[in-house]
């Protein structure tokens, strides 16, 4: 079967189209070079080199199966036992995927959330509180100051303030991811990574996560997977298309959505698959 | 309508089978609860036993089951712990894995009268240790530990493979993780595992005939000091259990209320594995809930 | 070129941190749990084997005398000089009473478990698993004592003589046997999928057809689990069947004369003899046997799961 729509528009598209936020003169947290990830025998990600500017929103986009989560979770060696990853992955300079680093004290600084909310069967306070306690912090005042400010920056302290106590597995949906996003920025981290965050939630706490992260972005660099086209474009400066184990396409997000330079690009953002 | 007919037929047998069975379970439970209940007394609890006399108590067994149970539990339940979460949490998929999860099921299918010969040849010959509670204390922990192992590790599966997640990404080791978040959730369902397996070693006999022995010395319940021999605390005594009791006095029958003392005795057995039981539900349920609940 | 922020932050991130040394402690003592009850296995095996030999290689006993003989009497040398040390009535003995309890445990146990999991689940979940679960719990001496006090009385009553052998010792582990068989029975049935259940009444089969044709079909490696456990636990089931077989080592000639087990040998003739002298030996030997079949009854259930999941 050949689609022959418009010729001409065809053999002018790109197989591939990169442009790293860096050409724009922004400041550079994150980036990776020759970035591959087997999973055994199988590459479940052949190139990933992109790079991410600080204090922004990225979005990793593609259909199911593209790597994109591979690619996200490899970022904070989250694939560590899972699978192989080889290339570099550039933190402030760093290479955070050389063999001496260790990677405790790196997840402080590239947190994650996930897309099923994971609340621990704790209260709210201690699920906040719970790292910092582990890493040595002991003073109340500087751990109810953490779990104020972390709910609050998550935009969920006015609705649990007075329920600091009770068990975080009562939360609703929304709530719980917000819990989480709260907990993972209390250990302070520099990058946030989020798998598909809204994508067990409903529509109205999508928004409101939306609206948190848009907030978060002064105080964090956000690189979100997503499923969800019109998310990507309501909250990101830079989108990232995945497709079989590819990025495809990189680019500002509005170039991304209103002129992709790939075929394959243009027919996703379109929906005409994936 | 042939096949209607035997579809009757065979469901009416099913029915039959089915009630048979409960029939005699329940027969089973009510002959040992209505044989062995009107013996029970506080002097029968309490009172050492007599050898050839009526009248005698299972005072002394009761302590050393209870004792044994305590000293075993002590002993396998941080090793299964650690068996289990190594096995659930780092061991890799491979031969290496497969053959530890393999001598872990020989050792449960074992006869307890092997593990029981065994901690007789190991701990009361070689390591002389004699009949003692410690003896029958490490026979009763290798009888119990790859049960617990199997059991812990199962409370380890029912949480979700996100909280681990949750957990490495806030830079958490994956010890920290398995120790502060797993474990935590996990323990209603690995208390009702303990308190169930607690019910098998209460009731195990053979494998201690061998090693803590069949005999039970008077107990000075006034004395606490572990390192005196009438003490009840002291690890290296024969201490013969209610279970052991049983067996014993009726294979030699010279007492003349055998059979009403194995009543009781049995009795005691089956009341203490039903609290066991209960106890382990209620318990379960209830940690359960509070860990949930708002 | 390296900034000097780099560097320091290179530093921080390469700093073995406090995480990691836990992760490396919490490692240690987890594996050394694990590889201590690898050790335990591994010593059982291996002192009960060697004891086992002893027989065979200090004391000369042939092989096959041992296992083929069927006078046990390791007091007495017999014509030849050689010890009487033939174990024929006891492996006979475990087998009979495990095959005998095997064969009347299991329909009455699959039946209550098709009962439990297809004709009415409601009574089944109400009364029958509690039941079931509860009495798998029960100590095998208190098993033991109602055999002594009620089975062996009974059957001497029907078929005279003493009341103690075979027949005793199969109702004392069938009664014992049915509660576990049963379990794992309706363990096995549940996991069998809802729409093979569907499908098959949705072609207008009864649901005797849908449960014999395919219930059972799909559950059989799950149910010859069931049974196989079921037979371990009955052969190596020592107290219990001691109590009322009798214990005669002598080759069982009916079902209702005294006769012994390999466990209930054991049972009794291990606190009697002397270690190191031939007639312990010898029953190091029948605990051999013993071990030795309990892994035979292992690999038989590990092959039939293996079968369950080819298919």
């Amino acid at each position: 079967m050949f689609i022959n729509n418009d010729v001409t528009k065809a053999t002018t598209m790109q197989e591939r189209h990169v442009v790293q936020p860096h050409e724009a003169g922004h400041p550079i947290i994150l980036s990776t070079e020759d970035l591959h990830v087997f999973y055994g025998k199988k590459e479940a990600l052949f190139e990933g080199d992109l790079q991410f500017g600080s204090n922004q929103i990225t979005a990793l986009i593609g259909p199911s199966g593209s790597g994109k989560s591979t690619y996200l979770r490899s970022l904070n060696r989250m694939n560590d036992r899972i699978a192989t990853v080889t290339g570099k992955i550039m933190y402030r300079g760093v290479d955070i995927n050389q063999p001496g680093i260790d990677v405790y004290e790196m997840r402080r600084r590239v947190g994650m959330v996930f897309q099923r909310p994971n609340p621990f069967a704790k209260s709210i306070y201690d699920n906040i509180a719970f790292a910092l306690r582990l890493r040595g912090t002991t003073d109340k005042y500087a751990l109810d100051e953490v779990v104020e400010t972390s709910l609050k920056q998550a935009a969920l302290w006015d609705q649990v303030k007075d329920d600091l106590n009770k068990s975080a597995l009562a939360l609703s949906g929304g709530q719980a991811q917000r819990l989480c996003i709260a907990r993972a920025i209390a250990v302070k981290p520099d990058i946030l990574l989020l798998d598909e965050p809204a994508s067990a939630l409903d529509p109205v706490s999508t928004s409101q996560l939306e609206d948190t992260l848009l907030d978060l972005k002064q105080h964090y660099t956000i690189i979100i997977v997503t499923h969800n086209m019109q998310q990507a474009a309501r909250i990101s400066e830079y989108t990232a298309f995945f497709n079989q184990g590819r990025v495809l396409e990189y680019d500002t997000t509005s170039q991304i959505f209103t002129n992709p330079q790939v075929q394959v690009t243009s027919d996703y953002v379109s929906g005409n698959f994936g | 309508m042939n096949s209607k007919r035997q579809n009757k037929i065979a469901i009416g047998a099913l029915y039959g089978i089915a009630g048979l069975v409960v029939l005699i379970l329940l027969a089973l439970l009510g002959y040992i609860l209505a044989s062995g209940v009107p013996q029970l007394s506080w002097h029968f609890l309490t009172a050492p036993a007599k050898a050839f006399l009526k009248g005698g108590g299972v005072g002394v067994q009761l302590f050393n089951s209870f004792y044994l149970l305590i000293l075993a539990m002590a002993i396998s339940f941080p090793i299964a712990l650690g068996a289990a979460i190594y096995l659930y949490e780092y061991a890799r998929d491979n031969w290496v894995t497969t053959t530890i999860r393999t001598a872990i099921e020989i050792l449960s299918s074992l006869p307890s009268v092997v593990v029981g010969l065994f901690g007789f040849l190991f701990f009361v010959v070689k390591l002389r240790l004699g009949f003692s509670i410690l003896s029958g204390a490490f026979a009763l922990t290798f009888f119990n530990l790859p049960l617990l192992t199997r059991s812990i590790e199962d409370s380890l599966r029912t949480i979700n493979l996100e909280q681990r997640e949750g957990g490495l990404a806030l830079g958490l080791s994956r010890w920290e993780t398995v120790t502060r978040v797993i474990l935590p959730a996990a323990v209603p369902s690995i208390l009702t595992g303990v308190i169930l397996s607690a019910g098998r070693v209460f009731g195990e006999a053979a494998a201690l005939i061998y090693t803590a022995g069949q005999s039970a010395p008077a107990l000075n319940f006034a004395d606490w000091n572990p390192f005196n021999i009438s003490s009840p605390l002291n690890p290296m005594r024969p201490a013969e259990t209610l279970a052991v009791h049983i067996w014993k006095i009726n294979s030699e029958g010279i007492m003349p209320d055998a059979k009403a003392i194995s009543s009781g005795s049995s009795a005691v057995l089956i009341i203490a594995i039903l609290l066991f039981n209960f106890t382990a539900r209620y318990v379960g349920k209830r940690l359960y809930k509070r860990l949930t609940s708002a | 070129m390296k900034t000097k922020t780099t560097q320091q932050l290179e530093q921080q991130l390469k700093r073995h941190s406090k995480a990691a040394k836990l992760e490396i402690w919490g490692r240690t003592v987890s594996l050394t749990a694990l590889l201590l009850i690898v050790a335990v296995v591994v010593a059982i095996i291996g002192f009960v084997a060697s004891k086992g030999i002893a027989t065979f290689t200090s004391n000369h006993v042939n092989l096959w005398d041992f296992l083929t003989g069927k006078s046990w009497n390791p007091n007495i040398t017999d014509a030849n000089g050689k010890p009487e040390v033939g174990a024929l009535p006891m492996i006979v003995g475990s087998f009979l009473i495990t095959i005998l309890s095997a064969i009347v445990a299991t329909p009455f146990a699959i039946g209550t478990a098709v009962f439990m999991n297809e004709i009415s689940p409601n009574k089944g979940a109400k009364i029958l698993q509690p039941v079931t679960e509860l009495l798998v719990g029960i100590p095998s001496v208190v098993y033991g004592f109602i055999g002594l006090s009620v089975v062996v009385p009974t059957t001497r009553a029907i078929f005279g003589g003493s009341g103690f052998g075979i027949l005793s010792g199969t109702c004392v582990l069938f009664v014992m046997i049915l509660p576990t068989v049963t379990s794992m029975s309706a363990d096995a049935l549940k996991s069998v999928p809802r729409y093979y259940r569907e499908a098959s009444l949705a072609l207008g089969a009864t649901q005797w057809q849908t449960i014999y044709k395919v219930v059972l079909r799909a559950a059989t490696p799950g149910l010859m689990t069931a049974v196989v456990f079921g037979m371990a636990r009955a052969f190596g089931e020592a107290l219990a069947v001691q109590m009322v077989i009798g214990n005669a080592a002598l080759m069982p000639n009916s079902l209702v004369s005294p006769s012994s087990t390999l466990t209930s040998v054991l049972t009794t003739g291990i606190g009697n003899t002397v270690m190191g002298s031939l007639q312990n030996n010898a029953l190091w030997s029948l605990a051999l046997v013993l071990l030795l079949m309990s892994l035979v009854f292992n690999l038989i259930i590990r092959l039939i799961g293996r079968k369950g999941r080819l298919q």
